[in-house]
């Protein structure tokens, strides 16, 4: 059962083809790897994904939905969250202001009705508060609840971010470099995550990784880019073990 | 030092954290309540004076401040709140099919001078919606001028540079708009005020004004429509400050363009970002700050040598010479400070001086990508 659909993903900055006729498709509860040198084009797909870019060319589907022209904001009330390799955080609030903005696909909004805070918008407060718990306990932030981000160091501000994604109930989490920066039980600790995030929360990951150790761990079928091209795709040791990615990444 | 024992959620949702601060706001709102009969009439009304300009404060805060769009041209949206609320009430809406203009009452007109002062923020918001920092600020400073020139020159509503009177309130013999009845009234437009956008900002729709200001790409992938986030918080902002307006063209009682001029906007901003920007305190530090500095300076004036003192354009110099110490010692303004004081008060003694040292950090806004 296919979750996530690409055919023939193609994106051009003017001349360059920066992802040049991509086709994959993620299954229900796999985690799914992007893999390839720099400037492959692994974040532009994320970017077409979450629709920040328009593609030039090919389509998208979630489970069987054209999402090729969705508006980016409607993209995670669909089921897609994300987040950034350079973490995008929302610097000047809380841990937990960040997460509940997380929930704001799952909110009803009217202006004179929060104005005037109204017992439905509170009750509604308290609601997303127990599901941001959830996450809170799941991701063991509980110490940093009311911490700003900004006075955050950067493996918690990256655990934050998995959080605000995960906040978003989505049905596919598409996570950036989610071991860049970290050391290495901090990385231990997200392969973790993301192994629970898979089987305990049943959502299914795409995620762009460059630590081989992390994707061959959890992933189950990677996808290896270069130029925009797609190169190879399996299983982690099938592709690092064929000879075009070999050559793609040392050269010759 | 206090602890905090949390166990229930709702804690975190109430305006008042704790039961000093139901304390000290009552202690602040018992004086503002029983100030003016202590005062002499010129006091009472440079207080409400503070409280209108406290009023466009939060307007221009809930814009610049939580949603970080710098807008050059509040005094636009001050000047319609101002107008409208001088033409409603006194000469009155006159269409041309209609036989005799409509004078509307202060409690229709007061609303009604915040929502056109709202619609025009939309009109500004929604071609702005691509802009940030700097280029917004030039597009928000354009549309000041233009409304600028409509007030002058539409002479047949707002009768040009032969200004505008406007009439005062009455309800039989009680006049609302002078004395210490508008003090009321402008006390409490303000409060009102002042909680609904605290409301707001413990609500979805606040927690998106400041998702947006602090990172527009992860705000759009969490589900915030920027464009609707952004609409919102002009019309708002707008409106608010629409309504200040309003409150305003009954302090001056008479209205004429030179009073809505682009150095009203400079004002504005001067106030928000001295006052602190991100924080409903600063609105009230900033329109505090914004009065009582060339006060402050005019009396200062007398104790210092004759040499100095009659130097033309001291006062101004004075001003700016403030400002700029404030805005490269304390990027949070005049609530940053309070907040050191506070908590010097609270560790006392042993306050660190290292706590603040990350704050340096300015708000996106600031930095005007």
């Amino acid at each position: 059962m296919n979750l996530f659909t690409a055919e023939n993903l193609a994106i051009n900055f003017g001349g360059v083809k920066a992802v040049d006729g991509v086709n994959f498709e993620i299954k229900k509860g796999e985690c799914f790897t992007i893999i390839g040198p720099n400037g492959a084009g692994k974040t532009t797909i994320f970017n077409l994904i979450s629709r920040i870019y328009d593609v030039t060319d090919g389509r998208m589907t979630l489970d069987g939905q054209d999402i090729t022209n969705t508006p980016p904001h409607e993209i995670a009330g669909l089921g897609i969250a994300r987040t950034f390799q350079n973490i995008e955080l929302f610097e000047h609030a809380s841990v937990l202001q960040n997460l509940l903005v997380g929930r704001h696909c799952h909110t009803k909004r009217s202006l004179f009705g929060e104005g005037l805070f109204l017992p439905s918008v509170r009750k509604a407060e308290l609601e997303h508060r127990e599901k941001v718990e959830e996450i809170i306990d799941f991701l063991d932030l509980q110490h940093y609840r009311e911490s700003l981000i900004m006075n955050l160091p950067y493996g918690v501000r990256k655990v934050v971010e998995l959080g605000r994604a995960l906040c978003t109930e989505p049905k596919l989490i598409l996570l950036d470099e989610p071991s860049s920066g970290l050391n290495v039980e901090e990385t231990q600790d997200m392969a973790f995550w993301i192994d629970d995030i898979k089987t305990d929360l049943g959502i299914t990951v795409l995620m762009v990784e460059h630590d081989m150790g992390l994707v061959s761990e959890v992933s189950d079928r990677v996808l290896v880019l270069n130029y925009g091209r797609m190169l190879a795709h399996g299983t982690p040791s099938e592709v690092q073990n064929d000879p075009e990615v070999i050559k793609a990444y040392l050269g010759g | 030092m206090r602890f905090l024992f949390k166990t229930d959620y709702e804690q975190d949702i109430q305006l008042a954290k704790h039961s000093g601060y139901i304390w000290s706001y009552g202690a602040l709102l018992l004086a503002v309540l029983i100030v003016p009969f202590f005062l002499e009439e010129y006091y009472v009304g440079q207080m409400t004076q503070l409280y209108i300009m406290a009023i466009a404060g939060v307007g221009l805060m809930l814009l610049a401040g939580y949603t970080g769009l710098i807008s050059l041209g509040h005094a636009a949206f001050f000047g319609i709140g101002a107008y409208t609320e001088a033409v409603l009430t006194g000469n009155g809406l006159a269409l041309p099919f209609m036989d005799e203009p409509i004078v509307f009452s202060f409690f229709l007109s007061f609303p009604l001078a915040g929502i056109f002062a709202a619609i025009a923020g939309i009109a500004i918001g929604i071609p702005a919606l691509r802009l940030v920092g700097i280029y917004l600020a030039i597009a928000t400073f354009a549309f000041a001028i233009i409304i600028e020139e409509i007030l002058s020159r539409w002479e047949s509503v707002t009768n040009g540079y032969s200004g505008l009177l406007v009439e005062s309130i009455y309800f039989g013999d009680f006049e609302l708009t002078d004395g210490t009845p508008f003090y009321y009234l402008c006390l409490g437009v303000l409060i009102a005020v002042i909680l609904f956008s605290l409301n707001l900002l413990r609500s979805p729709t606040g927690r998106a004004m400041m998702a947006v200001r602090d990172s527009e790409i992860s705000a759009q992938s969490m589900g915030v429509n920027l464009a609707k986030t952004k609409t919102i918080a002009f019309a708002l902002s707008a409106g608010i400050t629409g309504l200040a307006g309003a409150l305003f063209a009954h302090k001056l009682g008479f209205l004429s363009p030179e009073s809505f001029t682009v150095l009203q906007s400079l004002e504005l901003l001067v106030l928000v970002v001295v006052g602190g920007l991100g924080s409903m305190h600063g609105a009230v530090f900033g329109a505090l700050f914004v009065l009582a500095l060339p006060q402050g300076l005019a009396i200062l004036k007398d104790y210092l040598p004759t040499q100095i003192a009659e130097v033309p354009g001291i006062e101004p110099l004075l001003f700016g010479l403030i400002l700029v110490l404030i805005i490269i010692f304390e990027p949070l303004g005049i609530y940053g400070r309070w907040l050191k004081v506070k908590l010097y008060f609270q560790m006392f003694p042993l306050y660190k001086k290292a706590t603040f040292k990350r704050q340096k950090s300015y708000m996106k806004s600031e930095r005007l990508r």
